[in-house]
């Protein structure tokens, strides 16, 4: 099992299942983060954190800790 | 008369479209969460007026910040004849998120796709007449930045919003058809409007909503413990999610053509990839604030003079011109910066304008009293703050540079790990930096906090950056202690006291964080927006809007004061003109003086020492009377009781004065100087932020937030006179601090194990 939170910068992957306390599972739902999506990890912040995320055609940014609710599969 | 709503995701334009549809300069910026407040206006082009509410920008109507809830209800109460929802097509997906939820409301909703402009320039391509007929309503192009289509988006709007619309929704057909069906008979039977729309939110688990139908909760729960996804499991919100974006992908999204696939990298990303680097980000964004400040306040720009050792203009024996006078407001063995010399600029132009007025009343006539209150009180008070106004307003188009271009939402990503140790997310950051312009809107902007705890510390720290209104504050006691006191450097004066703004709200947050705000830290989830680079017009708007409000108040409030504040120091409580000393301010300054003597402008200043206290008194109405009411006491004193000094500045006059009254060097009050201007700097700020802090804060937490400040200034002040007068008193306030420190952490290690 792969986290976004474990990805390396440049890597693409696909949304397999979102956790997490229920107010940050629905922000990151209502951001478009659903099963399926195609992720691509842009950037980390100067100080590591943090991160950038390029999903449904815009920019995005999420700390580690959130990026760890979020697991991630090579295919959609 | 029919009244629409722009509903739409933040930074999709909606405020653009409605200062374009109203003609209205509301303002504008480029970062998520610029409207916090909904807006009103009306569009007066058709055949009947339509008023316009713009409300904040929301991505889902599952509230997830205040202003969130703001822009929901406002839908569901207020009941809208037409809901204009803008679309930001160049992020078409994640906009009709928001579409599909509006829908489900029993409301005419007409789709404006904004952004067509940039769609075209990229070579896309989108088929609006389809994606009309399979919404099932009016879909229109515009731009709302070129002012383009906006007839037509009005025309149709007002047609379409003369009939009634039922909500649908896109979740019919799916897993959940039968739940909502059966929510809705329910809800129905109870009477609810919108039924559909609250049925959905109902089977989402929505807070409010489940606050709002306690009976039907049960009703959802029961059916959820038969309801098994197989990818979902019982997870009924992510599943309803999934079904609104697999709809938008599968109906939507192929209507939009693009160009070239895959992941593209634009000019923005290439500004972006040097401004959030690993190595050069953060030194960027220093050089950046310091920029900002040296543009705006230095006196040495660039540091030209000391560089090629300009020769000052008294040694180049000009003719004493206009001209001249022109050319030291540029110039003077050092280059001025642009925004010290559009001071400089206004300040000649004001004071020739009042030197002429002034000789205008003396020679109609005028009696004595009267030509003292234009020049003393009004012409003075004024002039201290309108010289300021040229200088201010460049400070905060330089932010609102930072702003329209998309960097200040980077900031807050570059800084959110550091802030996190702090206490608060980056997001804070954003309306924290607005502080250094006003604190009245960077309060408001506040409500963009997803958490409490998080939005009450940001709150009571925003006046601890220095506002537009404390830089004349800064700059003149500065001035005047280099000048009079002959100590020190203005530049480093001033700089060092920012510097000090930020640690006291550093300080005051690691505290109130292990104290009365304790918990976690909220979630960053952010969108970053595309950078662009900001309009002429956006930006005079922005300007404007802000600089609007110091106008306003030199000429309301701080008039009105200064007028005040003279006829107290002129006249006694027997209602006769007097010596100041004997005046009605005297005597009020003089009856709180003790109260300051540990901050160091208190008692030990003697018998004209109560002037400052007045002066911080007035303050707490607008920060800009601080200097006005030094330049009305000063032109007071200087009549009376001492000989005119030229070219000195008036708090210089002042605490000269001061100095031989009491038989003391004008060197040793500079430690007290200092803690005058902290104090100004850190206590209670104008009327008009507390007014705005009792506005945006819960019931209750005001009082706390006002004696908060109270302390935080009378604290910092007397540790900085102390230290500043005694060296040796930092060990004991660093003893103190330490022993504080430990008392916290013990006391809530304690708590932890009970």
């Amino acid at each position: 099992m792969k986290k976004l939170s474990e990805f390396f910068i440049g890597e693409i992957g696909y949304v397999k299942k979102v956790y997490g306390e229920n107010r940050i599972k629905r922000r990151l739902f209502d951001m478009g983060i659903t099963p399926g999506t195609q992720i691509f990890l842009r950037k980390k912040a100067p100080l590591g954190d943090p991160l950038e995320i390029t999903l449904r055609g815009y920019e995005l940014t999420l700390r580690k800790t959130e990026a760890e609710c979020i697991e991630m599969e090579d295919k959609a | 008369m029919r009244k629409f709503a722009l509903v739409g995701n933040p930074n999709s334009g909606k405020t653009t479209l409605f200062n374009s549809l109203t003609g209205s300069t509301a303002h504008v910026g480029n970062w998520p969460g610029v409207t916090v407040d909904k807006k009103v206006g009306v569009y007066k082009k058709a055949s009947e007026q339509v008023e316009i509410v713009d409300l904040p920008g929301i991505y889902s109507l599952s509230p997830y910040t205040s202003e969130e809830v703001i822009s929901r209800n406002y839908i569901l109460d207020e009941k809208p004849e037409c809901v204009i929802n803008i679309v930001d097509v160049t992020n078409l997906e994640r906009n009709l998120y928001l579409t599909t939820q509006i829908m489900e409301i029993d409301v005419p909703v007409v789709v404006a796709l904004n952004m067509m402009d940039m769609l075209e320039r990229q070579g896309d391509k989108i088929d609006e007449k389809q994606l009309e007929k399979r919404l099932g309503v009016p879909v229109i192009k515009i731009s709302a930045f070129k002012s383009e289509g906006l007839d037509e988006l009005m025309d149709r709007a007002i047609e379409f919003s003369k009939n009634d619309r039922k909500g649908v929704s896109v979740l019919e057909g799916g897993e959940l058809e039968h739940l909502i069906g059966d929510v809705r008979i329910a809800l129905e039977g109870q009477g609810v409007d919108n039924s559909l729309f609250h049925a959905v939110k109902l089977v989402e688990n929505d807070e409010i909503e489940m606050q709002m139908h306690p009976q039907t909760v049960k009703m959802v729960d029961d059916f959820k413990k038969t309801f098994d996804s197989e990818v979902f499991g019982s997870d009924i919100d992510a599943l309803v999610a999934d079904a609104r974006y697999k709809h938008i992908s599968k109906y939507y999204s192929p209507l939009l053509v693009r160009s070239n696939k895959g992941i593209k990298f634009s000019k923005s990303d290439k500004a972006d990839r040097v401004l959030t680097n690993k190595w050069v980000g953060i030194p960027i964004f220093l050089v950046i604030l310091f920029g900002i400040f040296h543009l705006t306040f230095s006196e040495n720009f660039l540091w030209l003079g000391s560089i090629f050792n300009l020769p000052t203009i008294e040694s180049l024996n000009l003719p004493d011109t206009f001209w001249t006078s022109l050319l030291a407001c540029v110039y003077d063995g050092v280059i001025y910066s642009p925004g010290v010399i559009l001071f400089n600029l206004m300040e000649l132009l004001t004071s020739t304008l009042f030197e002429y007025l002034g000789g205008l009343i003396e020679s109609l006539g005028a009696s004595s009293w009267v030509i003292g209150l234009f020049n003393d009180g009004i012409f003075a008070g004024l002039g201290g703050i309108l010289s300021f106004i040229p200088q201010i307003v460049f400070l905060l188009l330089l932010i609102s540079i930072l702003e329209d271009s998309g960097y200040m939402a980077r900031v807050a990503f570059i800084l959110d790990k550091l802030f996190r140790k702090f206490g608060v997310s980056g997001r804070a950051f954003i309306p924290m930096i607005m502080g250094f312009g006003c604190s009245v809107p960077a309060m408001i902007n506040t409500r963009t906090l997803a958490d409490d705890r998080e939005k009450i510390m940001t709150l009571r720290v925003i006046p601890f950056f220095t506002c537009g209104a404390k830089v004349p504050i800064l700059v003149a006691v500065a001035g005047a202690i280099v000048s009079a006191c002959g100590f020190g450097n203005a530049d480093i004066i001033t700089y060092s006291m920012y510097v000090l703004g930020l640690a006291v709200a550093v300080i005051s947050i690691i505290l109130m964080r292990s104290t009365t705000q304790k918990g976690e830290i909220a979630p960053f989830i952010m969108e970053l927006p595309a950078y662009h680079a900001p309009s002429f017009k956006n930006l005079m708007i922005h300007m404007w809007d802000k600089a609007k409000h110091y106008i306003e108040k030199a000429f309301t409030i701080i008039l009105f004061s200064t007028i005040l504040i003279w006829f107290l120091s002129n006249f006694g409580w027997d209602w006769k003109m007097c010596e100041i000393d004997s005046s009605i301010l005297a005597s009020i300054g003089k009856f709180m003086q003790p109260i300051f003597t540990p901050l160091g402008f208190g008692s030990q200043l003697g018998t004209y020492g109560w002037v400052f206290v007045v002066a911080a008194i007035t303050g707490l109405i607008a920060k800009e009377n601080v200097i006005a009411t030094f330049a009305t006491l000063a032109g007071c004193i200087g009549a009376t009781l001492i000989a005119t000094e030229d070219g000195a500045f008036e708090v210089a006059e002042i605490i000269r004065y001061i100095a031989s009254d009491i038989n003391v060097s004008a060197y040793s009050l500079w430690p007290a100087m200092i803690s005058f201007i902290v104090f100004n700097m850190t206590t209670i700020p104008c009327f008009a932020s507390v007014a705005t802090a009792r506005g945006e804060l819960k019931k209750g937490t005001a009082k706390w937030t006002i004696l908060f400040w109270v302390l935080t200034s009378y604290m910092t002040s007397t540790i900085v006179y102390l230290v500043l007068s005694w060296w040796w008193t930092s060990f004991i306030v660093i003893g103190i601090a330490i022993l504080s420190a430990i008392c916290i952490k013990i006391h809530n290690k304690r708590a932890k194990v009970k």
